[in-house]
């Protein structure tokens, strides 16, 4: 029984949203339509359950001093000054909730986003090392698609920018639908093993 | 003198008023002439539930444009109803209040200010729901196709078949990575992506977090699993449960170290950058759907030593993956891996199920590329590649 329910509930629940792709006709399309509706509220519920979960966790770490709490502090802090900044003055544009996160939450997120650049110079050292023909080769279409798009490329020699358009539209995008292809049958496996209960250890067993 | 200049002046006063532009003086209702409604088309809207009729339309141009338009819909027994009063530059309209199977008929006036009301030709129309979306056949054909050869491999496999699945070097190193964290003493991190549980490639994760729980839970491994959706931490908060739970270990079920940071991507780049750092974790799972911050993700853990694993069908993700993780699982190879892990035969021949079917579409997809390459100068191959692009082709 502890498997049956959400067994059967996952079964219902995935065949309506296959016949509502499937078929416009009613009952299907109010019953997906409904279905969608309802994981926006449980989803939109949870949120509770995260602001719930993330102060437990930092208040344990500050009340047991655990390792590094002295940042858990900061933590609650922060989500205490945006709640009630939102809960007073709304969220509109001019509003101390729009202030803190235009100046804070943007630039810290615009700080963790130019990271990528040092971290893409780091990786491509790394990757572009011709160790073997087949890094060889990474290296050489690389360095090929990297000059094709700057105009000294043009300027060595007008055939590299159409070197890089067939990179980029040949290999790379046969490589990419290949790549689709696979991954869209994997979701209809996925799926129809989860639908029909083939795929069960998300409910803790197979039995 | 004044008898002989009296016709003069009457005849120039009508000269004059001839000579006049409309709508310069003189009578006012005369002046305007507003375009009319013309290609009025009424047709019921294909593939939906029923209730609505389409119409369109062009002005012809050969008046003014008109302030407004009235929409009037008649139905057989007399009954008039205006549907609505839209701006004088439209040229389309959907009736929701139709009922299927009544004939309507639909006459669109043009209204201006002084202007006399223009009517349109009249058009009759009725709405009908669908019971199948003609422009998603060709994808229920693919659906049954790829369904039946899976359940025919699970059936096979359940009569005792045993079918060789080639090995994915990096589902093969999961038990390594546990036990180096184990032998390490330090903990093992699974971060399942950005996006929420309607994302099918999040689920395939919680399925893989499932087992790799099993495992941590059989060595004694701590297991951190910071999400970024609230719905997710509940989810892997029960899946891990299940798991200590089913390896007999549910006093070291940590319900705390499945935890929430935030909703804000880069926040929770620099949430888990920021645990990395601290717990120095000695194996790293990147499994679900991640864009930019997937390689912040990926360098920080090679930075602190940790031996990675990382999988996702984002295909513009996946150079990143390669080039900063130890293995990388690509596109399919996510779905696969729960069935690799676990070795049940059924799982296993729904894989192989799955291989089968993408070899069907294989040589579909040959054919459709010669087809379509002979076609250029043969007709009757033409023929066919257009057939298989209907086959493929989604509305």
């Amino acid at each position: 029984m502890r498997l049956v329910i959400p067994l059967s509930i996952t079964l219902i629940t995935g065949l309506i949203m296959i016949l509502n792709y499937f078929v416009p006709h009613e009952p299907f399309r109010f019953l997906g339509d409904n279905l969608q509706e309802w994981y926006m509220i449980v989803a939109s519920a949870a949120i509770f359950l995260g602001t719930i979960n993330l102060v437990q966790v930092h208040v344990r770490k500050i009340r047991l001093k655990l390792t590094n709490w002295r940042y858990s502090p900061v933590t609650l802090v922060g989500l205490v000054i945006m709640l009630v900044t939102g809960l007073i003055y709304g969220v509109v544009e001019g509003a101390p909730f729009d202030f803190l996160f235009q100046s804070m939450v943007v630039p810290m997120g615009a700080t963790m986003f130019s990271l990528l650049a040092f971290f893409v110079a780091s990786a491509a050292f790394r990757a572009f090392r011709a160790s073997n023909w087949r890094a060889t080769l990474l290296l050489t279409s690389a360095f090929l698609v990297m000059l094709g798009q700057v105009p000294i490329g043009s300027m060595l020699w007008d055939k590299i920018p159409l070197a890089k358009v067939w990179l980029m539209a040949i290999p790379n995008t046969a490589g990419q639908r290949a790549v689709m292809i696979g991954a869209a049958m994997g979701v209809v496996a996925t799926s129809l093993r989860m639908i029909f209960g083939i795929e069960r250890s998300y409910l803790g067993g197979s039995d | 003198m004044g008898r002989a200049t009296l016709p003069l002046v009457i005849l120039l006063m009508a000269c004059a008023a001839a000579a006049q532009p409309p709508g310069t003086g003189g009578r006012e209702d005369a002046a305007v002439r507003l375009s009319r409604v013309g290609q009025l088309v009424a047709e019921d809207v294909p593939n939906d539930a029923g209730g609505v009729i389409a119409l369109g339309w062009v002005l012809d141009g050969e008046g003014a444009l008109p302030d407004s338009l009235r929409v009037v819909r008649r139905t057989a027994d007399g009954n008039e109803t205006v549907l609505a009063m839209l701006s004088g530059g439209s040229t389309s309209f959907d009736d929701t209040t139709a009922s299927d199977g009544t004939e309507y008929s639909y006459v669109i006036v043009s209204l201006g200010t002084g202007a006399d009301p223009v009517f349109s030709g009249e058009v009759t129309a009725s709405s009908s729901a669908q019971w199948l979306h003609s422009g998603r056949i060709g994808m229920l054909v693919i659906l049954a196709i790829l369904s039946f050869f899976i359940f025919w491999f699970i059936e096979t496999s359940r009569r005792g078949r045993q079918f060789y699945i080639r090995e994915i070097a990096g589902l093969a190193s999961v038990e390594d990575a546990v036990g180096r964290a184990t032998e390490m003493g330090k903990p093992v991190l699974y971060i399942p992506g950005i996006m929420d549980m309607d994302d099918i490639q999040t689920i395939a994760s919680m399925v893989i977090l499932g087992r790799v729980a099993l495992k941590t839970a059989e060595y004694g491994s701590p297991l951190l699993v910071p999400t970024c959706r609230s719905v997710v931490m509940s989810v892997a908060q029960e899946v891990v449960r299940e798991s200590y739970m089913q390896a007999g270990r549910p006093d070291t079920f940590r319900r705390e170290d499945i935890q929430y940071l935030t909703d804000d991507q880069f926040g929770y780049a620099a949430g888990v950058d920021g645990i990395m750092v601290r717990e120095k974790p000695a194996a790293i799972f990147l499994l679900g759907t991640f864009y930019a911050e997937s390689l912040i993700l990926a360098e920080t853990g090679r930075g602190i030593g940790a031996i990675q694993i990382a999988g996702t069908a984002m295909p513009s993700q996946i150079p990143f993956f390669v080039a900063a993780c130890d293995y990388t699982l690509i596109g399919e190879e996510l779905y696969a891996a729960s069935a690799y892990l676990s070795k049940e035969p059924k799982l296993l021949g729904s894989l192989k199920g799955q291989d089968a079917a993408k070899l069907f579409f294989i040589v579909l997809i040959v054919i459709g590329v010669l087809a379509a390459t002979v076609g250029g100068f043969w007709a009757p191959m033409r023929g066919v590649a257009d057939f298989l692009r209907s086959l493929v082709a989604v509305s």
